[in-house]
C-alpha cells in the first residue's frame, strides 16, 4: 500500500501510523452532551466503500493526513493535510 | 543422458555436487535435476502420504515431486525444487521423506495401505480412543508426514531485503516479456525485468524455434545485449515476482547465493519490493500432466520439460521415449528427440482425429491406462478403443495442454475466466490494477502472438504514463493455431489393475480423492481443496488444481466456470521467512539506543536493562557485593545521605515556541501553563480524550513564549504523536510549533542533601534555584540549563548540556559525588528511590487510569478545557466503584501483579479488590512497600489487605496507606 503525502509524495504505507477515521476531527465543545461524546469517541460507521481515516507521517513530516479511499478496491481517492482542513482551525 | 552437441550448459566448466552422498559430475548451467538426469537418476523423492518413489516431473519452479533438502555448512534448507537448484561446486543434496534409504524406503508399506489412506482418512481414523491421539497417532503420523526436516540450529545464512522502483515491471522475460522490455527501454522508460530463471528467454531458450529469421537463443542473447547496454533498464535473473499489492507494489524473491558456494556476506537471498507504476505479466503458461492411472513413476514427466532438458541442458531423460499428448504443439518434442539421435516409441494422442503421420509409431484416438516399473517407469498400457497392449519405454513425456500463469493476477481479489477454446482459466482485466497479462500468460500461446502482444502491452502502459512508444517490429516467428481437446482423467484398466491417477503429486491427491470428496457432499471446490488437502502443498497446486476442479466438475455434473476455482494468493513460490524478515533478527529487531553515559556505566561495570530502545544502567556493583538488592539498597541510601548521580536523558524532551505555545500547553494539559513564571516548572498531567491517562512529566518556561516539555521515556513518541494531533486537528491557526529535543541534550540527576553542594562546587558559584525552579548555566564555556526538580524525594537538580558533552559531564559529576560519599545510581535505586516517594510511572498510568484514580483530580483545572476533560467526567470515571491509588506496606516480600483482597474473604475472582502496580524493599523505612489501586482506597487508609500472587506463592497481609511513604510534607525537597 502507498500514499501520496502532500509534503513529500508518494511513500509507503510502512512510514505512517494508522489512526482511525476522521471522525475524531469533529471533537465536540466542552458543554456537548455525554452521548455526543460517546458517539466522537466510540461510534464508528464501517462501510463497505468510501471512507476518509487519519494517518500520520510519522517517519516523514510529521503531518496528520486525511486519507479518502475505498475499502473495497483499496483505491486512494485524496490525501489531505489534516492541518488544512476547514474546521481545523477553532 | 547427456546427448553431445545439445544444450546451452557451458561443457568448459564441469562441477561436482554430491546426492544422499554420492559424488555426481554436472556443468555450470545445470539445475540439480538436469544434472540428476543426466547421470540416469531418475529416483530423487518419496511421495508426501503414500511414500512412493518419485522423480522429476518438471523443469521449473512448478515441480511437484523433486523436493530435496540442500545442506549447507550452517543451513539445512527443506523443500528445495531440484528443477530451480543449480548445481555447483560442492553441492550437497538429500532426498526427503524416507525412513531408511530412498531406494527401500521403510514407510513405502503406507503404499500398500493405500485403499485406507484416502481423502479425509485423517478425520475419519483417529478419532477415538480419545487417549490414543497424544500417545501414539499424533508422534507417529508425526513421523511419518511432512517433506523435508529442518536443521533445528539457528540459520545463520545472510538474506536482504531491498526496494526499488520504475515506470514498468515486465514479469517473465519470454518472447512477450522482452518484447515488452524492448520497447519500454527503447522508449527511454525506466524498466525492470524480472524472471525466475537465471537466463532471459523463457521457452525461446527451450524450443528450438526461430525469430525474426535467426535461431530463437541469437534473438534473445542480441536483445538481452542491448537491454544491458541501456541505462534505463535493470534485468533482474533468478528473481521470482511472488506477489500482486496495493498501489502497484510487487514482492519479488531473488535467489542471490543460492547457486553458489557460501561464503560470508553473500547474501542467499533478497526479499525485494517493487513499486512499479504500470506492469506487464508475461509470465508464460504450465504445462498440465494427464491424470491416468499410475501416472507418478519417476521417468513419466511433462513434454515440456523433456524438450527443456534436451534443448537447455543437453539431457535426455530416457533411451526410449513415448508421448502421450493432446495436442499438435507437444509433438515438437519427440520430433526433436528424434533429431538428436533417440528413440521415439510411440505417440499416443487421445484425439481421434489427429495426424498419425510422423517418422514414429502414432496411435490416434487412444490413451495412456496404466504403467510399471518398480523405482521408475519401464513399461505402459495402451488402450485404443477395445484393444489394450503394452509399449516399452523408460520415459514418457505428457501433456495435457497448458494452463496460462495467471496466479498473480488473482493477489487482488481477482477471479480468472474459463476459455472453452484454450480449455483454461485466463486472466479477467484490470483484476489487478495496473498490470496487463501478454503472451502465454493470457492465454496467447504462439510465439509470435506473444511476441505481439508483448508489444501491445508495453505501448498501452507506457501511453497510460504519457511516454510516448518508440516504434518496434514485431519479428517473425512461429504463429501456429494452439488447439486443445480437454483430456484431464483417463480410466484405468479392462481388468481395474492400478487404478489411482494422480493429480497432486506433492500431497498425493487422486482422481478417485476427489471423486470421493464430492460423493461427500464435498462439492465446494473450496471445500474438495480442504478435504483432499490438493493445492496445499509447497508448488500450491500449479500443476493439478485445473484438473482437479475439472474432475470435480465432472463428479459433480457441473461445467468448470461453475465449479470455479480456489483463490490463487501471494506468495507464488514458497518465500523463506528468514529473506521477508531480514535484518529483524538479533540486534537488527529493535534498534538500539545508548545514552552518552554508556561507556562510563559500562565500565563501571554496571548491567544494563532496556527500557523500550534504550539501555539504562540496572546498578553500579561495588566489590563484595554479592547481588543486585545489596548495590541497589547501599544506592538509595546513598541519595538519601549523601548525593547521587543518575543519567536521565531518556526522558522525552519537546521544545514548544511560539506566541501560544502556554494556550497550547493548557489545551493539552489538565493543569495551567499560561500562568507559570519565566524560569520556572510545574507538573503537568495528559490526558487521552477518552478520559484517562496518557503520560506525566514537567515542563519548564525558559522564556515567554518557550517552553520546554519533558514526557516519561516510554510516552516519548506518543506524547509527540498526540501533540501533533492535537494541534493539526483542533488549532493549526495557533502560533506554536514543537520539536522533538530528546537527543539534542544529556540530562543527569543530582540528588541527595548534598547535591546543591556537589554543583555549587562544580559550577564555581553557589547554585541558589528554588524548588521547581530552571535557570542557564555555564559549565567551563558550555551553555548548560539547571533545573530543582526531582524523582526522589530528596533535594534534586537535573543539569543538561547538549548531548557531545554528555559523557564529560557525567564523568565529572560522579568524580565529584564519588569525593563526597557519592556515588552514580542505576534503575533499580531510581525505582525504589520513586516509589519510597510515591512517585508515579506507567506502571502505574498503565492506559486504565484516571486522574481521579490516581489522585489527582484537583489537577484537572475547573477554569479551561483540556483534551479529556469532558469524558473523565462521565459516569463510573469518577467514585468509590472506581480502583484508586494506595501505598501498602508489608513485613514480607510482595510482588506487582498480586491481587488484593479482605482478610475475610476466599480468594477468588469476585472478591478481588484491586491489585499491585509496582512494589519494593525500602532500605529507607526497612519495610516492603509497593504501589496498587484498590476499591474506594483513599478512604481505607489504615485498613489491612491480603496480597496473593499465585504464580510467587505470595500471601502477605498489607497495611494499606497513603503511597507517599517518604517526607510526606515534602520537606527535604524544598530544603
Amino acid at each position: 500500500m502507498r500514499l501520496t503525502c502532500p509534503l513529500c509524495g508518494d511513500r509507503d504505507r510502512r512510514e505512517f501510523y494508522y489512526y482511525g477515521s476522521d471522525d475524531y476531527l469533529d471533537r465536540p465543545g466542552p458543554e456537548a452532551p455525554a452521548s455526543a461524546w460517546d458517539d466522537y469517541l466510540h461510534n464508528r460507521d464501517n462501510p463497505a466503500g468510501i471512507t476518509r481515516d487519519l494517518w500520520y507521517h510519522e517517519q516523514g513530516c510529521a503531518q496528520w493526513l486525511a486519507v479518502t479511499r475505498s475499502t473495497v478496491t483499496h483505491e486512494i481517492l485524496r490525501v489531505e493535510l489534516v492541518a488544512g482542513l476547514k474546521g481545523a482551525r477553532e | 543422458m547427456r546427448i553431445d552437441g545439445k544444450g546451452i550448459i557451458d561443457r568448459t566448466r564441469p562441477v561436482s555436487f554430491r546426492f544422499d552422498g554420492r559424488e555426481y559430475g554436472g556443468y555450470k548451467g545445470d539445475t540439480l535435476a538436469s544434472a540428476l538426469l543426466a547421470n540416469d537418476v531418475r529416483l530423487v523423492g518419496r511421495s508426501f502420504k503414500y511414500h512412493r518413489p518419485r522423480g522429476v516431473l518438471t523443469a521449473g519452479s512448478e515441480e511437484p515431486n523433486a523436493l530435496v533438502e540442500v545442506v549447507g555448512r550452517t543451513n539445512q534448507t527443506p523443500n528445495v525444487r531440484a528443477t530451480v537448484q543449480e548445481v555447483f561446486d560442492g553441492l550437497e543434496a538429500r532426498s526427503q521423506n524416507r525412513l531408511g534409504s530412498l531406494r527401500f524406503d521403510l514407510l513405502a508399506v503406507n503404499d500398500l495401505m493405500a485403499p485406507f489412506f484416502s481423502a479425509g482418512f485423517y478425520y475419519k481414523t483417529f478419532m477415538w480412543p480419545r487417549a490414543f491421539w497424544e500417545k501414539l497417532y499424533e508422534p507417529a503420523i508425526r513421523r511419518a508426514a511432512g517433506l523435508g526436516s529442518l536443521s533445528g540450529r539457528h540459520d545463520e545464512g545472510v538474506y536482504e531485503k531491498a526496494h526499488a522502483f520504475c515506470d514498468l515491471l515486465v514479469i517473465g522475460a519470454g518472447p512477450a516479456g522482452l518484447m515488452a522490455a524492448l520497447v519500454a527501454a527503447r522508449s527511454g522508460s525506466d524498466v525492470i525485468l524480472a524472471d525466475e530463471n537465471p537466463m532471459l528467454g523463457g521457452r525461446l531458450v527451450s524450443d528450438l524455434g526461430h525469430v525474426g529469421g535467426t535461431p530463437a537463443a541469437i534473438w534473445v542473447a542480441a536483445v538481452e545485449a542491448e537491454l544491458r547496454s541501456l541505462p534505463n533498464v535493470r534485468i533482474m535473473t533468478r528473481t521470482t515476482v511472488t506477489g500482486a499489492y496495493d498501489h502497484g507494489t510487487y514482492g519479488a524473491l531473488e535467489r542471490v547465493g543460492l547457486h553458489k558456494p557460501a561464503r560470508p556476506n553473500l547474501p542467499r537471498e533478497c526479499f525485494w519490493r517493487i513499486v512499479a507504476k504500470r506492469s506487464v505479466l508475461a509470465a508464460g503458461a504450465l504445462e498440465r500432466p494427464i491424470a491416468f492411472p499410475m501416472n507418478d513413476r519417476p521417468g513419466i514427466m511433462l513434454a515440456s520439460a523433456v524438450r527443456t532438458y534436451l534443448n537447455r541442458f543437453g539431457v535426455v531423460p530416457g533411451k526410449r521415449v513415448t508421448l502421450f499428448a493432446n495436442t499438435d504443439a507437444a509433438r515438437a518434442t519427440v520430433r526433436e528427440l528424434m533429431a538428436a539421435g533417440v528413440q521415439v516409441a510411440a505417440i499416443v494422442d487421445p484425439r481421434p482425429d489427429a495426424s498419425s503421420v510422423e517418422d514414429c509409431p502414432v496411435h490416434v484416438g487412444a490413451e495412456v491406462v496404466d504403467s510399471r516399473g518398480r523405482h521408475g517407469l519401464r513399461e505402459i498400457t495402451v488402450r485404443k478403443g477395445a484393444e489394450e497392449f503394452r509399449i516399452e519405454t523408460d520415459c514418457l513425456a505428457m501433456s495435457g495442454g497448458w494452463n496460462p500463469t495467471l496466479h498473480l493476477t488473482c493477489h487482488m481479489n481477482g477471479r480468472p475466466r474459463w476459455n472453452e477454446d484454450l480449455a483454461a482459466f485466463v486472466p479477467s482485466e484490470g483484476a489487478v490494477p495496473g498490470l496487463l497479462a501478454a503472451g502465454a500468460a493470457n492465454g496467447t500461446m504462439s510465439t509470435h502472438g506473444a511476441l505481439a502482444a508483448g508489444r501491445a502491452a508495453a505501448v498501452e502502459a507506457l501511453e497510460a504514463l504519457e511516454i510516448r512508444p518508440a516504434e518496434v517490429a514485431v519479428p517473425a516467428a512461429e504463429d501456429a493455431p494452439y488447439a486443445v481437446t480437454a483430456t484431464w482423467a483417463v480410466s484405468g484398466t479392462k481388468s481395474g489393475a492400478g487404478g489411482r491417477a494422480w493429480l497432486d503429486f506433492a500431497n498425493d491427491v487422486t482422481v478417485k480423492d476427489v471423486r470421493l470428496a464430492a460423493q461427500e457432499n464435498y462439492r465446494s471446490v473450496e471445500h474438495m481443496k480442504r478435504y483432499t488437502t490438493q493445492g496445499m502443498a509447497p508448488d500450491q497446486g500449479k500443476t493439478s488444481s485445473v484438473a482437479a476442479l475439472a474432475v470435480l466438475a465432472d463428479a459433480t455434473g457441473r461445467g468448470i466456470p461453475e465449479t470455479g476455482t480456489t483463490t490463487f494468493r501471494p506468495p507464488f513460490v514458497p518465500v523463506s521467512i528468514a529473506a521477508m524478515g531480514a535484518g529483524g533478527r538479533g540486534a537488527g529487531f529493535a534498534p538500539q539506543r545508548f545514552l552518552t553515559s554508556d561507556q562510563a556505566s559500562r565500565d563501571r561495570g554496571a548491567p544494563m536493562t532496556e527500557a523500550g530502545l534504550w539501555y539504562r544502567p540496572s546498578y553500579f556493583p561495588k566489590p563484595g557485593e554479592a547481588t543486585w538488592k545489596e548495590a541497589c539498597d547501599r544506592e538509595v541510601m546513598m541519595v538519601r545521605q549523601a548525593v547521587g548521580v543518575a543519567d536521565v536523558s531518556t526522558l522525552g524532551k519537546i521544545d514548544l515556541q511560539g506566541r501560544d505555545a502556554a494556550r497550547f500547553l493548557d489545551f493539552v494539559y489538565t493543569n495551567t501553563f499560561s500562568t507559570l513564571p519565566v524560569g520556572r516548572v510545574r507538573y503537568g498531567l495528559m490526558l487521552r480524550e477518552d478520559g484517562l491517562v496518557l503520560d506525566d512529566g514537567t515542563t519548564a518556561r525558559l522564556g515567554d513564549s518557550h517552553f520546554l516539555m519533558t514526557t516519561t521515556t516510554a510516552g516519548a513518541g506518543l506524547v509527540m504523536r498526540h501533540l501533533d494531533f492535537v494541534h493539526q486537528a483542533f488549532c493549526a491557526d495557533w502560533e506554536v510549533r514543537f520539536i522533538s529535543v530528546t537527543e539534542t541534550w544529556a540530562q543527569f540527576a543530582v540528588a541527595g542533601p548534598r547535591a546543591r553542594e556537589l554543583l555549587s562546587g562544580y559550577l564555581g558559584q553557589p547554585v541558589e534555584l528554588p524548588f521547581m525552579g530552571v535557570a542557564p548555566v555555564q559549565i567551563g564555556g558550555v551553555e548548560g540549563r539547571l533545573f530543582r526538580i526531582s524523582f526522589s524525594g530528596e533535594e534534586g537538580y537535573e543539569i543538561a548540556v547538549p548531548t557531545r558533552y554528555g559523557e564529560a559531564l557525567f564523568r565529572d559529576l560522579l568524580a565529584r559525588a564519588e569525593t563526597m560519599g557519592g556515588g552514580a545510581y542505576g534503575m533499580e535505586a531510581l525505582n525504589v528511590l520513586r516509589i519510597e516517594k510515591g512517585f508515579i510511572t506507567h506502571a502505574e498510568i498503565h492506559g486504565r487510569t484516571t486522574a481521579f484514580d490516581i489522585g489527582m483530580e484537583k489537577m484537572v483545572s475547573a477554569k479551561k478545557d483540556c483534551i479529556g476533560k469532558a469524558a473523565a467526567a462521565r459516569p463510573g470515571m469518577v467514585g468509590p466503584e472506581r480502583e484508586q491509588l494506595v501505598g501498602l506496606k508489608a513485613a514480607a516480600p510482595i510482588s506487582a501483579g498480586a491481587h488484593l483482597f479482605r482478610p475475610g474473604d476466599t480468594v477468588e475472582r469476585v472478591n478481588d479488590q484491586g491489585y499491585v502496580t509496582s512494589v519494593c524493599w525500602s532500605p529507607t523505612l526497612n519495610a516492603w512497600l509497593g504501589m496498587g489501586f484498590l476499591l474506594d482506597g483513599r478512604a481505607r487508609h489504615g485498613e489491612t489487605v491480603r496480597l496473593v500472587d499465585h504464580l510467587r506463592g505470595i500471601d502477605v497481609p498489607c497495611e494499606v496507606c497513603d503511597p507517599v511513604f517518604h517526607d510526606p510534607e515534602g520537606g527535604k525537597l524544598r530544603a
